[in-house]
Formats: structure tokens, sequence, C-alpha cells
């Protein structure tokens, strides 16, 4: 097993200007596995791809190759190579230059170098175009001799940072398969950088679902679509409805207003949950006695295989269902969700809880911004204390200047009958919203929460730091 | 679209009286003798004539030690300045072309000052070190520029390839960098064929440049002489121009397929 690992991450971190873009990330590529990073812009993978490449250091942790630390080693001293997102080709050199550029570089015999060219362009279908100068490509073109480039050195792995972006649909659905039958042909492991979710599902044996520099989930494409661990991987990768939940008891898990079974185990007992349920996996029907759920249409769009439509259970909850029949608009339907079809998910908090610092009896500051509180007695300034407050407790504003705190919607969820927000203050750091107020992804909002609604608890200070506080007393 | 051509009208009055008319009164005044006639006994005067043909080929021979020297000392300024490791301010930039604000008479006169303050002969040695000072900042410069706007991409794909520093440099930032090359050797070489007067300053009249046989032939009363040594100058200037701009434009567009 510790053979097959070609690629280890060892608690990789990368910190640009004081900003944390990976986080403690650890991860195994196996070799000649098609390993796809998956997270939205920002999320830290095309940091990741250059790590691996060495185009950046990181500031801790290793990368290993084949067992031995590369971190150091520069970019032309790594047996791999990139295909890069707008391609890189070589203006100043034709087709045939540009893919034999590396090969010329480790003085190879002429032959050698002719047969290989040929046989690599051959292999992405550009046979012809050897003196074509690269300007005069075409963007699958060059794509295709940016490929070339990079595997007529046999890497032992190739990395592609967003290499179909630039594509138009068709054609990038074309170089897909094209993409999956070279790996197969030429069995290096390539690591493949893409935001497009679909791709990763296509394409990958394994995907990584990147998210703030974290790792939120490792795993096959039908794992990850399938099980989803948190909101962010489900929301993330296909359509779902995420809605929160309380796990009665193991197989029973009570939301949208109902008890369902279903098949997880292990979550305790009346504990919150968040639960996924794919669009397609709920049943619609005109019965309604026989249906767990009972709710009206409220819309219905032919998306080509499937209508996708909204239903509006009696319990206020609405749900998004994809079925091949179509329900009218207003028409009463009953729905039904089966066990295996429910995937339960731990909740990664219930409430914002984080470290603050009293400002004055009845004043707290939490994450640089100065809220006002009920006064807490014999608190003075500068005690550490444990500030919580709920997510429904928190009120948004429009304008920014108007909250103790300001910070932009970075995570949005629907959940059914309201929006879950993540509200970003720093990189990685969020206070968690629910509400029913429409607000859209990166809005700038200002954050207040009523001062009855701060719960505050004093931090019992640690030992080593009583003997300074009592001295300054 | 007529209201804009109104527009152009002032420039094309400017361009016709003090560009294209003085240009055609020198091509005029070249095939003329001194009466009026039509002759091309000023060229043959200058092919026959060892002295002017003499500064012709020495003031050739400075222009490319000069040029050659401005390549030398401004290719690695210009890749330091454009190096945001090695530079990671802009002002520095602004220092070197700062320069170039100051009129090149007023620079002539203070290189002459500070060859007698450290007591350097005036002559060949200083006019050379007084070109490549002056024109300098015209090398920098488009190279700079080449080199900044130049994709990072391209260096990281040779590196990703095998490439180690120096053959990253040979074989992609320097080809990459010639369009650049290419207009500086034209802003240092063209004006280094006509310059006189910091020729006359600094090497106190001892040597000739073709500039000061064109200009002293006028100031002496040889108009037609002059002229047609003026226009020899500018068939060479032209032609170094085409040279040159076929090389910018094919590095920049590639080939023709």
């Amino acid at each position: 097993m510790e053979k097959d690992i070609i690629i280890r991450l060892d608690h990789l971190s990368k910190t640009y200007d004081d900003v944390k873009v990976l986080d403690d990330v650890s991860l195994d590529i196996r070799r000649g596995e098609f390993v796809t990073l998956l997270g939205p812009s920002g999320c830290g993978k095309t940091t990741l791809l250059r790590l691996i490449a060495g185009f950046a250091t990181p500031t801790s942790g290793c990368v290993y190759m084949e067992g031995e630390d590369i971190s150091g080693v520069p970019p032309f001293k790594r047996p791999l190579n990139t295909v890069f997102q707008r391609y890189a080709l070589f203006p100043h050199l034709d087709v045939y230059d540009n893919v034999a550029f590396g090969l010329k570089l480790q003085k190879l015999p002429v032959e050698v170098i002719d047969e290989k060219v040929r046989k690599v362009l051959k292999l992405v279908s550009m046979t012809g175009y050897e003196d074509r100068d690269v300007d005069s490509l075409s963007g699958g073109q060059q794509q295709r001799v940016a490929i070339a480039r990079a595997i007529v050195n046999q890497p032992k792995v190739l990395l592609l940072d967003e290499p179909l972006a630039a594509l138009d649909l068709k054609m990038r659905k074309d170089m897909q398969i094209e993409l999956k039958e070279m790996h197969r042909e030429l069995g290096i492991t390539f690591i493949y950088v893409t935001h497009d979710q679909e791709e990763a599902l296509t394409l990958s044996d394994t995907i990584v679902v990147l998210n703030d520099g974290h790792i939120q989930q490792i795993g096959t494409p039908t794992d990850i679509y399938n099980e989803p661990q948190n909101p962010f991987v489900a929301d993330f990768i296909g359509e779902s409805n995420i809605l929160d939940a309380v796990m009665v008891r193991d197989r029973l898990v009570r939301f949208a207003g109902h008890d369902f079974e279903c098949v997880d185990e292990g979550f305790g007992e009346d504990n919150p949950v968040d639960v996924v349920v794919r669009p397609e996996d709920i049943y619609i029907m005109n019965k309604l006695d026989a249906a767990q759920l009972a709710g009206t249409v409220k819309s219905c769009i032919f998306k080509g295989v499937h209508y996708e439509m909204f239903v509006e259970t009696d319990e206020g909850y609405e749900l998004m269902i994809q079925d091949y029949n179509a329900f009218e608009p207003g028409s009463r339907v009953g729905l039904i969700v089966k066990p295996q079809d429910i995937q339960v998910m731990h909740k990664q908090c219930t409430a914002n809880v984080f470290e603050g610092e009293m400002k004055a009896e009845d004043k707290v500051q939490v994450l640089g911004g100065v809220f006002d509180c009920l006064p807490v007695e014999g608190a003075k300034a500068g005690d550490k204390v444990t500030v919580e407050f709920a997510f429904d407790n928190v009120d948004l504003r429009d304008e920014a200047s108007e909250g103790s705190l300001e910070g932009t919607v970075g995570l949005l969820l629907y959940k059914g009958d309201h929006y879950h927000l993540g509200i970003v203050i720093s990189r990685g750091c969020y206070i968690y919203v629910d509400t029913n107020d429409i607000w859209d992804k990166n809005d700038l909002v200002g954050i207040r929460v009523a001062p009855e609604d701060i719960k505050i608890t004093p931090v019992t200070e640690a030992p080593s730091d009583t003997p300074a506080s009592s001295g300054n007393d | 679209m007529t209201k804009r051509a109104i527009w152009a009208l002032p420039y094309q009055v400017f361009l016709a009286l003090f560009v294209a008319l003085p240009l055609v009164l020198i091509a005029l005044y070249a095939f003329q003798d001194a009466a009026g006639h039509f002759t091309f006994d000023n060229f043959v005067k200058f092919v026959t004539e060892k002295e002017t043909m003499n500064t012709f080929v020495y003031s050739i021979e400075i222009a490319l030690i000069t040029t050659v020297l401005c390549l030398l000392l401004g290719y690695p300024a210009a890749y330091i300045l454009a190096d945001t490791r090695l530079n990671p301010s802009s002002v520095t930039v602004i220092l070197f072309i700062l320069p170039m604000w100051i009129n090149m008479l007023i620079r002539t006169l203070a290189t002459v000052a500070l060859f007698d303050f450290l007591r350097l002969p005036l002559g060949e040695g200083a006019l050379i070190f007084g070109m490549v000072y002056n024109f300098l900042p015209f090398m920098i410069y488009p190279i700079y520029n080449v080199l900044r706007k130049m994709d990072n991409s391209y260096i990281q794909a040779a590196e990703d390839l095998g490439a180690n520093p120096t053959q990253v440099f040979t074989k992609v930032t320097l080809p990459l960098s010639v369009p650049g090359i290419s207009s500086g050797v034209l802003m240092v070489f063209m004006p280094t064929i006509s310059t006189f007067a910091v020729a006359e300053l600094l090497t106190m009249n001892k040597v000739k440049l073709f500039g000061t046989s064109i200009q002293e032939n006028i100031n002496n009363g040889m108009w037609n002489y002059g002229a047609a040594l003026a226009l020899i100058m500018l068939v060479i200037i032209g032609l170094t121009s085409l040279i040159g701009d076929g090389e910018t434009s094919e590095a920049e567009n590639g080939g023709l397929l």
C-alpha cells in the first residue's frame, strides 16, 4: 500500500500576506490515479497544485514524491509536468518545437526527439500541424499541443490546471472523454484542478473537495455525490435539498415536520443534524393518502431530460424535485422519500461561539467588532470570555456601517423554509445566520445582535496566565 | 465623419509645413547645384571625397559601439527592473527614466564638467561615455516594457519542462524580449548616427561625426551638399527602421501562416 502512494501531502499550509490559502492539508495520491481537486474559486486548489509543481514553497508541511521530500526541489528538477490554464505555449516556437522543448533540454538524439514528438502529436490528433505557429491554432488545438508538450516527457505525474476552462461546452465534453482515454492509455497519475463539479464527477477516480483552504471531503465520485459529509459538499456537487433535521434515534430522523426512516446510525438521540435529499430521489405522485408529505406544486420547468419542480409542503417547506413527469403548478401532490436516499450529516456547529474580550461591563469584543451586551457583573475590560449567539438571532443590515461587524455573504444555503448564510468576517472565519430575508452571495452586510441574545461565559484562565493577572491587581 | 476630418486639419497643415515641406526641400536641394540646376554632383562628391566618407564610416562605427554598449548595459538593467522580486518598487524605474527629462545638451555639458573634475581627457572615450549615458534610457525602457508584460506562465512552463534558470533565460525570456531589444536598438542607433552637439562638446571638436559634417556644410552656405548628406542619413535611418520593424512585427505576430 505504501509503495502505491506516488504523492503524499503532509500537513501542507500556505500563507500569502497573512492569508491562509491552505490550512493543514494532508492527502495521499496513488500511482495511476485520476485525482481531481474541486472547489470554488479561491478555495486553494490552484495553490495546492502549484505547491506540487514547485512554483510555490509551502509555509509549513511537506510534499513527498515516492517517499522523498521534494518541498525544496525547484520545478525543473521535479519529474512532473503541468498543463497550464491558458496553455502557456511559447509564442516564438512552432508546434513541433513547443512539444520538443522538454526533450531538447534532455539532450536526446534528434531522431528520438522526432519520433517521440510525432507519436505524441498523433496521440492528441495534431499530426500535420508541426510547422504551424501556435497563435494560429484554435483554443482546442492549443489545448492539445499543451497536453502533448507535457506528456511527451513521460512524467510520473501530470498536473492539469483547469485545462478545459477556456473551451466551449461541446469542445469541453469531447476533450473530457479524450483526457479520460489518454489517462487510461498512458497510465500516468493525473492531478486535475477544476471548479466544474460535473467535470470532476465525469473524469475522476477520486475527488478532493476543497473550500477555504481545507479539504471538505475525499472520495469517489459516487461517494461524494451520494454521501456528502457536510452541507458545503452537498450544495457544491449537484442539486440538493438541504434541511435542518433532528436525529430522533438510530434510523429515524425528523425533518420538514415528519419522521422519516433512514439508514444512518450513530448520530445520537435528539441531536440536531443536516439532511440532504437529492431532487431526483423524491418520488412525486398524485395520490396523497400513501404519501409521507403532501404539498402544492409551485413551479414546473422543463429541463430536457426531466422536469424540475418546486413543491411547497403543507408544513411550509419548499423542496426541489426532478421527475420525468410534469405536475401542473397548483396541483396537489404527495411525496415519498426512501430511507436509503436520505443522507444524514453532522452539523458542524449549532450556534456561533467565539472567543471574546470584555471592553466594559456591557460591551464585548468579538472578531474585532464591539457588541453591546447585558451588563456582566464584576466584568472588567480585558477579561477573556466565550461569546455565544444563535444563528437566528443575528440581524443583518444592508449598510455595513450599521453593524458591529461587517462581512460578506460567503455561504448561501436554502434550507427549505429559510436561508442559512455564512458571513465571512475574515478568511475561514464565519458567522452563521438563519434568516428569511433574501441575500445574494458576496453582499456586504453589517452584523448586529441584540444585547439580550448574547450569552457570555467567562473563560477560566489557564494557570500559567494567573500569576501575571494577579500581579496587576 | 466629416466633422472629425475637420479636426485633423490643423495637424495636417502642421505636418505639411514642418515635416513634409522640409523633406521635399532637402530632396530638391540635394539634387541641385548652387545655381539650382539638376545634378548628381553632390552624391558623387560624397562618394569620392575621402574626408566625408571617413566621417560617415566613423559615425556608423561610433553608433554601433554605442548601441552595443547600451544593449549590454541596458538589458540586465531592464531585467532587474522588471523583476518584482529584485525590484519591488516602480520608483526605481522612474529614476532610470528621469535623465530623459533633462535637456541633452545640459546633460552633455555636465558630463564635460565631470570629466574636467576627474581630470579625464576629453576625446573618443568621453564621446562614447556621453553617448551611452545619453541614450541608455532609450534602450532600457522598451526592453523593460516587454519584460514587464511578459506572461510569467511562459517562464513557469519552461521550468516545468526541465529548463534550469539559465536555459529559461536563453530559450524563453531572451527570444520573447526580441521586440523590446529591436525597438531599443532603433531608438539608440538612429539618433546616435545624427548627433553632432554631443560629439563637439565631448571631444572639443577633435572628433567629427557625420552630423557635424552636415551642420558644417549648411552653416558654411553649402546648402546643396549639406542637403545631400542629410538625405543619405535619412535613407540609412529609414532602412534600419525598416529592418527593425520587420523583426518587431515578426516577433509579435509570429509567422505569416
